[in-house]
């Protein structure tokens, strides 16, 4: 008998009775430090300024107050597991994680498939995960990093005058040499092989400081597009080196995690016009923003104090969403069960069972700040769609320049199917009857 | 008083020779052992193995491994995180490949297959000496990771180039994947930990051991003498090279669980584990678990020691820890340049005089 066990005996014992006061931990995994920390501070702060909104200003969640358990990781996957060991047991247990890594999410998913505890990858971590039939424990909508290639593919071709356009352009993808960046390679090989555009790989290796020679290859190859899949230090470097090459901004694409104020600000004014992908807006102009300033930052009680004028920036909206997300996702769980001390396998079912409309997100204090979501047993990344949205350095904003795109599905899951198979084959997994 | 040795006799050379002479010692560490086999599978919870006991084991054996080739044979290498790529990645070909294979024959394997690219990368050893046999081990160490990285072959040809352990038992108890139980998982490295390091300290002392050290010591005075530099060197190589696969092995199948090469061996691996044998102490045994424990458990020991009991933030905490870390290592490396082991000697030494030290 464990000490553990016997302490987490008592506390079953106790809340069964009804003695313990209940609370709802969530462990939040930053970083703060390390070479992504200025991707990192902006993210967590965004997520747990939320919870301790919701705490400040509403007692909680339906009344039930929120604990939060940071941990910092460093954006290193070992830290990563040590953080997840370390708070997975805290209080009445964890209710769900947030990585904010693909690295640290690979190592996860199958811990916590095995403790039964949900794990939220909000467009990024494992693609395949959408598969809700095979993946019962991890989410990753609202979208994933292959409806994150095609929807950048769509909008090229928008850009070109039509699909046919595409046949014989060069598109370039400069990417993070890790797991998270291979991740759209093979969507843009299969799309590649459809639209007859001639692929270039260019590899970054962690942290991105040096980039010289491949933006020496764009300039000798002139790719008609490039697309970025970076994160940390490596997109601020690539944007100056494109522009050091006099590469067209407007013709530079980056995923949703290479579209913030950190990424472009450095280059001042050679980053205008730099593209990017996003899920949703930028900007503190909506109800909670103001919310949040009154009720965490004017009390006081904010993680990081001195981020008060950088409230609303991209990655903190991020933030944000996230931990919108997984509040409603508590709250559904505490309706499906009708309890309040819901356990971290009833919150698995609140975002099985998440809708959050564009409605809701208004009464929420984000009227039109992304789409409506709707996620199932099936499909665990929702139908969730992104637009383009452009730097702009004189006014020092971001701007939404597209309409809202959705994945090419016919594209996308019957790889996603094929690679979830295979995780499942090679782990002994039977896919669940979603009926 | 009670570190003495006194009427303590030996009527044979195999007791005068033995690891540890003296009554105290071998009763010091049969209670060790008791303890690290039993009291902790008992007690420790699930944070403890998988945060603590299990990472400070692995390392130990990387920092045996190394100090077999750098601390005995004085060969500088950089290439310890790619030899533990491939380790790790011989484990995974072997599981996924022939996943009827026992574990213990794995393991081996990953470390011989290691020892063979070793040997490989130690062959211009025999030409070069010093900093410039680390620059060439830091191109092994480079090299090995962008093969991984590059060839789809080595991680089956998953979209991510990420390697996930299969689930594998040994005699029926499940050692990899999530669903090993962390004791299990924690026993099995504690076994691996001892028989390896018993088996170091045994080839230490033996010919072989002292043809390293007579190497280290002054190669041309070796030769001069007798010993055969090339094959000297190589079984360095071989048998530090070994060692060091299998902790790969261990860190990616036990440990983690799945690795993305890039991240989880790179450079900072070798120096990790050469700074555990350089604070450890240089040419022991007993240093390399000194080295491991302290750059592997004490980082964790400050965090927690500053977020849970100071209340620091996160973010603070690891940034402090970090300058701590480097104020530590400094410390002892003044206080004493032969490392932590030797510090222990002159522990023991001192004890020994004790109440009356002069």
């Amino acid at each position: 008998m464990k000490l553990k066990t016997l302490l987490g005996g008592a506390l079953a014992a106790a809340v069964l009775t009804g003695t313990a006061s209940a609370e709802l931990v969530i462990p939040t995994l930053d970083y703060r430090t390390g070479p992504y920390a200025p991707n990192g501070i902006p993210f967590a702060n965004g997520y747990s300024d939320y919870f301790t909104l919701l705490n400040e200003r509403d007692g909680g969640i339906e009344g039930v107050k929120i604990r939060l358990e940071p941990c910092e990781t460093a954006y290193n996957t070992q830290k990563g597991v040590e953080c997840y060991e370390k708070t997975k047991n805290v209080g009445s247990g964890a209710l769900v994680y947030q990585p904010l890594s693909t690295g640290i999410t690979y190592q996860l998913i199958p811990k916590v498939t095995e403790d039964r505890i949900p794990m939220h990858t909000m467009g990024y971590g494992r693609t395949s995960a959408a598969n809700g039939r095979i993946f019962e424990w991890v989410f990753n909508f609202p979208l994933t990093y292959w409806d994150g290639a095609t929807i950048a593919i769509q909008y090229i071709a928008d850009q070109e005058g039509g699909f046919d356009r595409l046949r014989g352009k060069k598109i370039a993808l400069v990417y993070h040499n890790s797991a998270y960046g291979k991740e759209p390679i093979r969507t843009l090989e299969v799309m590649a092989e459809k639209f007859g555009y001639k692929l270039l790989l260019l590899p970054v290796d962690h942290p991105g400081q040096e980039q010289k020679a491949t933006w020496l290859q764009i300039r000798r190859e002139r790719p008609d597009w490039v697309l970025m899949w970076g994160w940390g230090v490596m997109n601020q470097v690539a944007i100056k080196e494109a522009a050091s090459i006099r590469y067209p901004m407007d013709r530079f694409i980056g995923v949703w995690w290479s579209g913030s104020e950190n990424d472009v600000l450095p280059s001042g004014m050679a980053a205008n016009g730099y593209k990017s992908l996003a899920f949703h807006a930028a900007g503190a102009d909506f109800p909670l923003h103001k919310d949040i300033l009154k009720y965490v930052y004017d009390r006081g009680k904010a993680v990081d104090p001195g981020f008060r004028d950088r409230v609303g920036e991209v990655l903190y909206n991020r933030g944000l969403i996230a931990a919108v997300w997984a509040a409603e996702a508590i709250r559904t769980a505490m309706r499906i069960h009708g309890t309040k001390n819901v356990t971290a396998a009833m919150v698995r079912d609140g975002f099985e069972n998440l809708e959050v409309s564009e409605q809701r997100l208004a009464e929420l204090g984000l009227p039109g700040f992304t789409f409506g979501i709707k996620i199932s047993c099936a499909n665990h990344r929702g139908a969730g769609k992104a637009a383009v949205q452009q730097w702009d350095a004189r006014a020092k904003k971001w701007k939404i320049v597209s309409k809202y795109y959705s994945p090419l599905e016919d594209v996308v899951w019957p790889l996603i199917e094929e690679d979830s198979m295979n995780y499942a084959k090679e782990h002994g997994i039977t896919p669940r009857d979603c009926k | 008083m009670f570190y003495r040795e006194a009427g303590q006799f030996k009527t044979s050379y195999a007791a005068d020779q033995a690891i540890f002479p003296i009554a105290q010692d071998r009763w010091f560490i049969a209670a060790l052992l008791a303890v690290a086999y039993v009291v902790v599978p008992l007690t420790a919870d699930e944070y403890w193995f998988q945060a603590l006991l299990i990472p400070f084991l692995v390392y130990s054996v990387a920092a045996i491994g190394l100090n077999i080739l750098t601390g005995y044979c004085g060969q500088l290498s950089l290439g310890t995180g790619g030899f533990m790529a491939v380790g790790a990645y011989a484990s995974y070909k072997l599981m996924t490949a022939f996943p009827e294979l026992n574990l213990i024959v794995v393991f081996l394997l990953s470390g011989l297959i290691t020892a063979a690219v070793g040997v490989l990368f130690g062959i211009p050893s025999l030409r070069i000496k010093g900093f410039y046999l680390a620059v060439a081990t830091l191109a092994a160490q480079f090299f090995l990771v962008w093969l991984f990285n590059k060839v789809p072959w080595f991680y089956n040809y998953s979209a991510t180039g990420q390697i996930t352990v299969p689930e594998a038992a040994l005699f029926g108890i499940t050692l990899t994947g999530p669903a090993a139980s962390p004791v299990a998982k924690y026993l099995f490295v504690l076994a691996t930990v001892t028989a390896l390091a018993l088996f170091a300290k045994n080839l230490a002392r033996s010919r072989t051991g002292r043809c390293w050290m007579a190497i280290r010591d002054m190669d041309i005075a070796a030769e001069i003498i007798g010993i055969r530099p090339l094959a000297t060197k190589l079984t360095a190589f071989a048998v530090s090279s070994f060692y060091v696969g299998i902790a790969g092995a261990l860190m990616f199948a036990v440990w983690l669980g799945s690795a993305e090469p890039t991240e989880a061996f790179n450079i900072d691996k070798s120096f990790l584990v050469l700074f555990m044998i350089i604070i450890g102490g240089l040419g022991t045994i007993l240093g390399s678990f000194f080295g491991a424990a302290f750059m592997v458990v004490m980082p964790i020991a400050l965090k927690n020691l500053m977020v849970d009991a100071l209340g620091f933030s996160t973010g603070v905490a690891e940034h402090v820890q970090i300058m701590l870390m480097g104020a530590l290592i400094v410390f002892f490396l003044i206080v004493e340049p032969h490392g932590m082991a030797r510090l222990w000697q002159i522990g023991k030494e001192k004890l020994r005089l004790w109440p009356f030290p002069y």
